[in-house]
């Protein structure tokens, strides 16, 4: 684990020991460097205060060359145990006494150097020079000393050092431990609340406030963005709950407006079923009587006809021709019913080839007539071809019948564009109508001419609109007077 | 001409008289059996209860579709159903040219269908021109032998 991974307890008490250590360090070596330049200082100081009370007591020997009492008053030093060896010159130089006797010639100096007391090769050694006080110098004292004493005092040192050193870290770690916590325990605190927040999605939790230091100030914001996301959570799952309700109103209306539709289709259904019935039945009942009406108004004519004047005959004939107009008043309303409810097949349809179709069937049905028709080629439209065949005929049929008084008759198939669209036409120079009463036009039995002008029964165009309307198109119309009328639709 | 009788299944007194005048005024002078439903129709060609049939199978059977009791798509079905009269001429003669009835007839195995027309010298023609086609023109197949 490296150091930035430690924990931060560890950290902190690790920062705190490696201070201390530092510190006591420093503070040991100074110590050390301390008592060891005093104690060298004293040992230099004892060496020299030693060296003149031998030099004194040693003029008289030197001054009468008696070497025994040289020797004798060297042999003093022995009560001195850091001396190892020392000697006597005379003036010239040359030695004159050692100390101890057995000390070889190459352990001393050959001859003395200069005076004074100093440190060399590890030992202290001192020249002393012996004098009378006010005489001439009689020779030179040699002391050396060694440094047992002196690494004794470095290593009681030390020693003292250390344990202070040691005491002081286990005081120091010991505190570190104690209060590494004021500083670690409010991040700690931070941090295991941090992680409940993230682990639990808790946003309830608060971390404890343990001061009111640079941390207690952290405490602070971080409860407070605890405290905001809380209340933005709360907030979004207000309108999350809000918008599931909506859902699930909007849910029960559209439940409801499906069930309304379901009951309006059944009932549709039911009102087609029934239509149905009503057509079928109008379609086999209605017609029998008029049969009989016609047929023996006819028989009246054949067997009696002799026995009627003609205003009498002529009764017979209008009620036949009243009971054959409601036979085809019938049939165009039953179209009408069928035509309304007939199943579509949308197929592309070629307009233009039914029109030319039906004005075919026109001309062959009544061979008299002289009409011009004008056919665009190549109208196709989409739709069911056998309603958009019916739309075609009632239009084209209304075209050849209102241009009867017509002199130079003409009927036309087009199509223009109009509002992005497809707009086709069918128009004529016929008869025409009133404006007026346009939009009485496609009204079922509305007839904007008399019978007796023109015949008809008034459901055709009813019919057209109808169909043009299951197509999802419009259809409209344009008419002056004499001078013609044009049918327009979209499908 | 085929001597045959003629089934006309008509519950319209009025359409009988009409139908029948129709013929006469063209000379079409076979025998005319009126049945007044379709139950009437079933039990002159097949025998009512067991009973065996009245009379001969007619030339042709003139069939109204509308009819109390057993209509007449369920007539035309009975025929085509037996043996006996799978072959025999069935005209249905009647007021609607309601598409399903025309497809239904068909369907069943009519061989021709004509709507009444409401005037009467037309359908008087229309009479004149079925008689002449079935009693006249047409080949019946010969009678199934019994088994």
């Amino acid at each position: 684990m490296s150091l930035r991974d430690w924990p931060i307890r560890k950290k902190l008490t690790a920062l705190l020991l490696l201070i201390s250590s530092v510190v006591l360090l420093l503070t040991s070596a100074a110590f050390v460097t301390y008592e060891v330049a005093a104690f060298r200082q004293t040992t230099l100081k004892n060496l020299s205060t030693l060296g003149r009370v031998i030099a004194a007591n040693s003029t008289a020997s030197l001054a009468f060359a008696n070497q025994a009492d040289a020797k004798e008053i060297l042999s003093a030093l022995r009560a001195e145990s850091h001396v190892v060896a020392a000697a006597l010159y005379d003036k010239d130089g040359r030695l004159f006494s050692r100390y101890p006797a057995t000390l070889r010639d190459d352990a001393l100096p050959a001859a003395p150097e200069r005076d004074g007391y100093r440190f060399e090769h590890g030992y202290v050694i001192g020249l002393e020079p012996v004098a009378e006080t006010g005489n001439p110098r009689l020779g030179t004292l040699y002391l050396q000393s060694d440094m047992k004493a002196v690494s004794h005092t470095l290593r009681l040192s030390a020693a003292i050092a250390a344990g202070v050193m040691a005491i002081s870290l286990l005081m120091a770690y010991l505190l570190a431990a104690v209060l590494q916590r004021r500083v670690a325990d409010p991040i700690l605190a931070l941090a295991e609340t941090a992680a409940a927040v993230s682990t639990r999605q808790d946003y309830s939790v608060r971390a404890p406030k343990l001061g009111e230091d640079e941390l207690g100030t952290l405490t602070d914001a971080f409860n407070l963005m605890l405290g905001r996301i809380e209340d933005q959570n709360r907030e979004l799952r207000h309108y999350a709950t809000e918008l599931e309700q909506r859902v699930a109103d909007r849910t029960h209306e559209l439940e409801d407006r499906n069930e309304a539709l379901r009951r309006n289709a059944a009932e549709l259904l039911a009102a087609n079923t029934e239509l149905d019935a009503f057509a079928y039945s109008v379609s086999h009942d209605l017609r029998a009587p008029l049969r009989s009406i016609d047929g023996f108004s006819q028989v009246l004519l054949e067997d009696y006809g002799t026995q009627l004047d003609e205003p009498g005959r002529d009764s017979l004939q209008r009620v036949r021709a009243a009971s054959q107009r409601m036979a085809l008043l019938i049939d165009d309303l039953l179209k009408l019913a069928r035509f309304s409810r007939a199943e579509m097949r949308t197929e592309v349809v070629d307009l233009s080839k039914i029109a030319g179709e039906i004005v075919a069937e026109l001309q062959r049905s009544t061979p008299d007539r002289q009409v011009e028709c004008a056919i665009a080629q190549g109208l196709e439209a989409r739709g069911d071809s056998r309603l958009l065949r019916v739309v075609l005929e009632n239009l084209l049929r209304n075209g050849w019948k209102y241009t009867a008084k017509q002199p130079r008759p003409r009927i036309e198939f087009a199509s223009v564009a109009g509002n992005g669209e497809r707009v086709f036409l069918v128009r004529d120079n016929g008869a025409g109508f009133d404006m007026q009463y346009a939009d009485k036009l496609f009204g079922v039995f509305q007839r904007l001419h008399s019978a007796a002008e023109f015949e008809g029964t008034g459901v055709g165009l009813a019919t057209v609109r109808r169909i043009i309307a299951r197509h999802g198109g419009r259809i409209w119309a344009e008419a002056v007077v004499d001078q013609g009328a044009t049918f327009y639709f979209t499908l | 001409m085929n001597p045959g009788k003629i089934l006309l299944v008509e519950d319209n007194p009025d359409d009988v008289a009409l139908t029948m005048r129709a013929l006469k005024s063209h000379n079409i002078t076979n025998d005319v059996v009126v049945a007044q439903d379709g139950a009437q129709a079933l039990d002159y060609l097949f025998g009512a209860k067991g009973k065996a049939p009245v009379g001969d199978l007619p030339a042709v059977v003139l069939l109204d579709l509308k009819l109390p009791k057993v209509n007449g798509l369920e007539v035309l079905q009975r025929i085509r159903a037996t043996e006996a009269t799978r072959l025999l001429p069935v005209v249905i003669l009647t007021s609607s040219d309601e598409e399903r009835d025309i497809i239904d007839g068909y369907s069943l195995g009519a061989n021709s269908y004509v709507r009444k027309p409401v005037d009467f010298v037309e359908f008087t023609e229309a009479a004149r021109q079925l008689g002449l086609y079935w009693l006249l023109m047409n080949r019946v197949a010969p009678v199934p032998r019994k088994l």
